[in-house]
């Protein structure tokens, strides 16, 4: 159909109706002549049966129309048969999803990225956004032990603070630790021991920074209290942790000692003031951020639906320049048009919060401007924490979304 | 087919779509205008005739902003100077006076034989420790529980001549005796005792409850307290006094002063035919009586006096309206003063609106701890000196004397250290010799929180029972206008009767009354004694009255008291002396002169007693500071502010100066205020400093009140004081019973000028919370809320409980004593003793659960007989008494801190701070700063929470249909 493609520019809705009602009759007309091959193909296969929905019915079912009281149209269509009576098939099809399906990245940096998910169902879109929250594993510091705190922080307060920095190590080199013995396959150690001098005449202060936790690839430092001494004096004395080996001879850690990067090396732990003195262990396992928030691998992650800004009719001087301050992120863009006129134009639709100051006028202003939202256009923020990249932790997302489909599956089956 | 949508569905995106309105956080440079709106109504607009072009044409006043000098009176009286004021001045003013006018103990053996006390004087606070005494500071005090509930340390009063120490004083903190007087130490003062009562000292007319009027003085001097009621029964009037067995009629009271003549009492009273009308009745009772002279008034007088306390004293010493002297045994100022309140009854009786308002805030005194301190001294003193008098004559008595007698030994201070300690451990003041007997009198300073602490200080709390059912005295009296918070009063039965003060509010203390008794009489009041009665109640002429007191008339009261204004202003006599002139002129009653034309004859009755001079310099009245405007005129500049700036000019110089003063509430009468400089008229004579003083301190943490229902307010002020956060500096240090920390307390993002004077953004209570207002899973109805588990998780709302556990090693009377000793590392009850240490003492940091001994101490199993020594006690001869931890199961608690110290008598005492980190769950409360409560209903995953637009994910969801409309 013509029409099809300029359906946003044109005016209302119920000239684009009539116009439909015309060529649907202009197409009745046409079929009585034809030949009857018989059967319901035939008449699909007829030149003037429409093959798609009219153009407003098609605008509902891809957009949702955000008007100054409340959003209409804002569901999205299941059922497989909900247009059949005219003639459109709304069975959700693989090859289709596959053609149509597109993913553009917008922004990329080391620890968040913003892309374009197109042609996707939003409960898929949210499924990841879920997983990505509160399902896909790192480490983080779960246990500390703590020989010596005499600074004003709590201990508890202290363990605390510590569990919610970011470790920039790969999760996916750990086991769940589960009930198991901590292990160097399961449990990152970590030492803290921080000191502010006693000067006299002098008030010290020291900060105490992510990067005053050292590694230990070999464990615990800290000797178990129980074990007897007289029995193990040959072995190993015991400690917190039973390390087969040290975790800086396996291949995977050798050459990239576990660590902090860059601005998480600053995050503040504690401050002391003088004579004042913390000497712990930490003790970083693998989680995930539905048990708690410190295990989440984003700081947040969300979408949005794409807007799409559309101007119903010519807004020019007075009125462009009204609107175009109104906007308070600069969606619209003034053009100059012949003998000194200007026009409105929608220069950064994408910027859209959806604030709806341009059609807070009432009946004139939505007459005016067409908020919409592409129903199957998502623009997905992930916000690492620096863990792992954002473009990582999405494969993670679909990996995990995947292994729970096949789990369904089989427990179906 | 158009496609139709669910509904429910539909409104359940609606509500998703309102998660984009966060709680708005406004600027704070728009206050002042909607503030303006709100408070305007001290101002008159010229409107005389159409529009005066001259005032519009005129440039508009520049208003000097002074806003600056909010924070220096704070700094000069601070929020709780009123309490160190009334202390310091019983500790340098008041003592020395009870003491000089109680200073000789005389035996009545042998009068030449006396002790007299030249001085008093209060030591530094110590304490007496093996004989030596120590210097302590409060913070020792507070953890070594020297002073039970008071915690006031404990310093000494001494005679200078042979300095003998006559007792122990518990002292205020920050109190010019404390030890941290005149340091800027961030250290916040704490009290013992916050009891401000009200008490009158003022002819109240007031009508009981059977309709007649009364008229009634309470007073109180430094001997004795009374009530003197004259009241009205059946059209005759009657005496009525606790010393007589039932009420006698008036003119048998004037009788017996000397008033022999009805017609002198009836000049008295005044001439017009209504008042001796009135009188007639009296009158005519007394001479049913058959009273006709002194003499005889006195012997009926006698016969009615209460026999059981002055058996056989003569009338003469019945004690009524005692504070009127007597001078040269004449009752004259006595007759005037019943005839006084003789003629307001009358005029009450006349015309109902001249009854008194009986709680109107000018018409009230507040009781200050200084006060009832210096009350609660003298009496002691007094019950030592009758004691020390007793053993003298005793001693005296017995003729043969061994030793070389020295009355001095009698004289110790236990009974006055005692006395106080108990009083106020207990706070019941029961005061024989003045007829107190109240309960309550002290409190323990609340220390949940450092706004509930404040405010705690700043309240004021009535004497009378809470439980009357009155409406009278829990309304919003006008007069409490920028004195007391109109918000701050608690709900359920004390409201309205349990004030706060405003934020500027200063309470007065005592200030010497002879000299401006003369100043007054220099001035031109002529004297009462040499006016007759006729003279007393000429037209034009003023009553003048000093502290309830008739000192004489005046005739030209405006002047009089311009004279003693501009003396206030230039610092000749007290800044809080107050000049009231009321002027309320004669009442026009109309009255139909029966002809029945509407032309009635206007009769002008100049109701004399109301046209009075009151001039106070008593203790207890509220006032507060006001800028002089001069026709208009600030008297205040921009220099002025500008010097205050710069740091060369301070709040006192202001009111040396004479650019500021303090106005109490009946003053306010005679000065037309206007709360903007802009606003004032050439008739005002005031200028407000700023209108958000009007507010006390836990109102003024409410950000844009006047956009809250005012309901909310009062809520709110009772609400701020249970915020988490924050409790005084030196919070970690305290061994409190009690204590509540936010592990993350957050300065407030939007701030009001009150926040930054008291320093809550310094010790704050609270965080900034991210909220959507939606409705979310059903959890939220009736004021629930939802909340985010990764906040909680991130640390959102954490606290810490510190709670204190304490045990004593006992010493006992056979000179054994209990023993802490190491605990035993193995067999069974070993587990439990895990967290002691070699000394057998939980050591801090270890964790603590329920069952675990925190002490492992044994008791000797003989306690009582002969004197055994301690070192050799074998250990059979002790049985365990260990001490356990009692908490809830399954919450691990931490040992904070351990201190040892010496107790009162010298035991060894031990306490623990046991703590414990608390996350917010189901069931906790949580509020914004307008009075908006509500507990959490659920806590619910983040990845359940709505987010917006931009990614922002609130803590926690308010129902939109928990909002007050």
């Amino acid at each position: 159909m013509a029409k099809k493609d300029e359906p946003m520019s044109e005016g209302e809705e119920e000239t684009e109706a009539e116009s439909i009602s015309e060529s649907e009759s202009e197409s009745q007309s046409l079929s009585g002549g034809g030949e009857s091959k018989g059967g319901l193909e035939y008449i699909m296969s007829l030149p003037d049966v429409p093959t798609k929905l009219p153009p407003h019915m098609e605008l509902q079912r891809t957009r949702v129309f955000c008007n100054a009281d409340a959003p209409i149209h804002t569901d999205t269509v299941q059922y497989s048969g909900a247009f059949a009576a005219l003639g459109e098939d709304n069975s959700f099809r693989l090859d289709h999803f596959r053609k149509n399906f597109r993913i553009e990245v917008m922004r990329y940096s080391e620890d968040d990225m913003e892309f374009d998910m197109i042609g996707i169902d939003p409960a898929l879109a949210n499924a990841f956004r879920r997983i990505l929250i509160a399902e896909v594993p790192t480490m983080a510091i779960e246990k500390v032990l703590i020989a010596n705190n005499t600074s004003v922080v709590q201990d508890e307060v202290l363990a605390h603070r510590l569990g919610l920095i970011p470790i920039s190590v790969d999760p996916r080199l750990f086991e769940y630790a589960d009930n198991n013995a901590p292990n160097e396959r399961n449990t990152i150690v970590f030492k803290l021991h921080a000191h502010c001098e006693r000067v006299k005449g002098e008030r010290r202060r020291h900060t105490v920074k992510a990067n005053d936790l050292k590694w230990l690839p070999n464990g615990s430092e800290f000797l178990l209290e129980s074990g007897d001494s007289n029995s193990n004096s040959t072995s190993k004395p015991k400690t917190h942790t039973s390390f087969s080996c040290s975790q800086d001879s396996l291949p995977e850690f050798s050459n990239n000692p576990i660590g902090f990067k860059g601005k998480l090396n600053d995050i503040i732990i504690a401050k002391l003031g003088s004579g004042q003195e913390i000497e712990l262990e930490a003790h970083a396992v693998k989680g995930i951020g539905k048990t708690h928030a410190k295990w989440s691998p984003v700081a947040t992650t969300w979408y949005r639906m794409l807007p799409e800004v559309v101007l119903l009719e010519e807004i020019e001087d007075e009125m462009a320049e009204k609107l175009k301050s109104k906007c308070p992120v600069g969606v619209f863009d003034i053009e100059d048009i012949a003998n000194g006129k200007k026009k409105l134009t929608v220069a950064r639709p994408r910027a859209c919060t959806l604030c709806r100051e341009c059609i807070r006028e009432g009946e004139e202003g939505e007459k005016r401007v067409s908020l919409r939202r592409v129903k199957d256009h998502f623009i997905f923020t992930i916000e690492s924490t620096g863990a792992l990249p954002p473009d990582v932790l999405f494969t993670e997302a679909v990996k995990i979304l995947e292994s729970k489909c096949e789990r369904v599956i089989s427990d179906l089956s | 087919m158009g496609l139709k949508q669910d509904s429910s569905e539909e409104h359940a995106k609606q509500n998703q779509d309102c998660f984009e309105c966060w709680f708005p956080f406004y600027t704070f440079d728009n206050l002042s205008d909607p503030m303006e709106k709100w408070l305007s109504f001290g101002k008159q607009l010229p409107y005389d005739s159409g529009i005066d072009k001259q005032f519009l044409a005129a440039p508009i006043k520049s208003s000097v902003d002074k806003y600056q000098l909010v924070p220096e009176f704070l700094k000069v009286r601070g929020l709780v100077k009123q309490h160190l004021d009334s202390f310091n001045y019983f500790v340098n003013v008041g003592i020395q006076k009870i003491v000089s006018a109680n200073d000789r103990i005389v035996s009545s053996v042998d009068p030449s034989i006396y002790i007299r006390f030249n001085s008093v004087k209060i030591g530094e606070p110590s304490i007496p420790r093996d004989g030596v005494s120590e210097k302590i500071t409060p913070q020792l005090c507070r953890l070594s529980d020297m002073t039970v509930h008071s915690r006031k340390s404990y310093p000494k009063i001494r005679l200078e001549k042979k300095n003998v120490i006559i007792g122990r004083m518990p002292i205020m903190l920050r109190s010019c005796c404390c030890v941290l007087y005149g340091k800027d130490e961030a250290q916040l003062a704490e009290l013992g005792d916050v009891d401000t009562g009200t008490t009158k000292k003022r002819i109240i007319i007031d009508s009981d409850k059977k309709g007649n009027i009364n008229a009634s003085v309470t007073s109180s001097t430094e001997e004795r307290k009374s009530k003197t009621v004259i009241l009205m029964e059946k059209g005759q009037m009657y005496l009525h006094l606790n010393q007589f067995v039932n009420k006698i009629p008036i003119m048998i009271v004037m009788k017996a002063m000397g008033m022999e003549s009805d017609q002198e009492v009836v000049q008295m009273v005044g001439r017009d035919p209504r008042y001796s009308d009135l009188l007639l009745p009296s009158i005519r009772e007394c001479a049913k009586h058959g009273v006709y002279t002194k003499q005889q008034a006195l012997e009926h007088l006698e016969a009615k006096v209460k026999k059981s306390t002055y058996s056989g004293a003569s009338s003469e010493k019945v004690f009524f309206l005692f504070f009127v002297r007597v001078r040269r045994d004449s009752f004259r100022a006595k007759c005037i003063y019943v005839a006084v309140m003789l003629r307001r009854m009358i005029d009450a009786y006349l015309n109902k609106d001249t009854m008194d308002d009986k709680d109107y805030v000018g018409n009230k005194r507040l009781e200050l701890s200084g006060q009832l301190i210096s009350l609660l001294f003298e009496d002691l003193f007094k019950s030592m000196i009758e004691e020390v008098k007793k053993r003298m004559d005793m001693n005296m008595a017995r003729l043969s004397r061994s030793s070389r007698f020295d009355p001095l030994q009698y004289v110790h201070g236990d009974s006055i250290s005692a006395g106080l300690e108990r009083t106020l451990s207990t706070g019941n003041f029961n005061i024989k010799r003045f007829r107190m007997d109240r309960k309550g009198m002290t409190q323990v300073l609340a220390r949940l929180s450092f706004i509930g602490t404040l405010g705690h200080m700043t309240r004021i709390s009535p004497q009378f029972e809470k439980s009357r059912k009155v409406s009278g005295p829990r309304a919003l009296q006008p007069s409490q206008w920028g004195m007391l918070c109109p918000c701050d009063t608690p709900e359920g039965e004390a409201c309205g009767l349990v004030k706060n003060l405003a934020l500027m509010t200063h309470v007065t203390t005592d200030e010497e009354e002879g000299p401006l008794i003369s100043l007054c009489y220099c001035l031109g009041v002529e004297d009462l004694e040499l006016l007759s009665g006729e003279e007393l109640h000429t037209p034009n002429s003023f009553l003048v009255i000093f502290n309830g007191l008739i000192l004489g008339k005046h005739q030209r009261p405006q002047r009089f008291a311009t004279a003693m204004r501009k003396l206030r202003r230039a610092g000749k006599i007290g800044e809080f002396v107050s000049v009231f002139v009321n002027e309320k002129q004669g009442r026009v009653y109309v009255v139909p002169d029966g002809s029945g034309d509407k032309n009635c004859s206007i009769l002008k009755t100049g109701s004399i007693n109301k046209r009075c001079v009151y001039i106070a310099s008593d203790g207890g009245r509220v006032c507060r500071p006001l800028v002089i405007a001069d026709k208009g005129i600030s008297r205040i500049k921009e220099h002025h502010m500008k010097e205050l700036l710069d740091g060369v000019r301070t709040f006192d110089d202001f009111l040396r100066d004479g650019l500021m003063e303090y106005l109490d509430v009946n003053e306010e009468n005679n000065a037309l205020i206007a709360l903007y400089e802009g606003k004032s008229t050439p008739a005002t004579t005031h200028i407000e400093i700023e209108p958000f003083t009007i507010l006390g301190i836990c109102a003024g943490l409410i950000p844009f009140p006047h956009h809250n229902q005012s309901p909310r307010n009062t809520y709110q002020c009772a609400m701020g004081k249970q915020a988490m956060g924050n409790i005084a500096y030196n919070q970690l240090f305290r061994m409190d019973t009690l204590l509540y920390l936010l592990v993350y307390p957050q300065r407030p993002l939007l701030t009001t000028k009150t926040i930054e004077l008291v320093g809550y953004d310094k010790l704050g209570a609270g965080q900034n919370a991210t909220v959507a207002v939606m409705s979310y899973s059903g959890y939220d109805i009736e004021d629930a809320i939802v909340m985010n588990k990764s906040s909680l998780d991130r640390g959102f709302g954490r606290c810490i409980v510190l709670k204190r556990c304490s045990a004593i090693r006992q010493k006992y009377e056979n000179n054994t004593e209990d023993r802490i000793i190491r605990p035993n590392r193995e067999g069974d009850g070993a587990g439990r003793m895990q967290i002691l240490d070699d000394d057998g003492i939980a050591a801090p940091g270890e964790i603590i659960r329920p069952g675990d001994i925190y002490i492992n101490k044994e008791t000797p199993i003989i306690t009582r007989g002969p004197t055994v020594s301690p070192a050799g006690l074998p250990d059979r001869a002790y049985r365990p008494s260990i001490q356990t931890f009692k908490g809830p199961e399954g919450e691990s608690c931490v040992v904070d801190k351990v201190a040892l110290f010496n107790d009162k008598n010298n035991n060894l005492c031990i306490k623990f701070s046991i703590r414990h980190t608390r996350r917010p769950e189901v069931g906790d409360k949580f509020s914004s700063r307008h009075g908006q409560k509500g507990v959490c209903g659920t806590i619910v995953q983040q990845e359940d929470f709505p987010f917006s637009e931009r990614g922002i994910c609130p803590d926690l969801i308010m129902n939109p249909h928990g909002f007050p409309r």
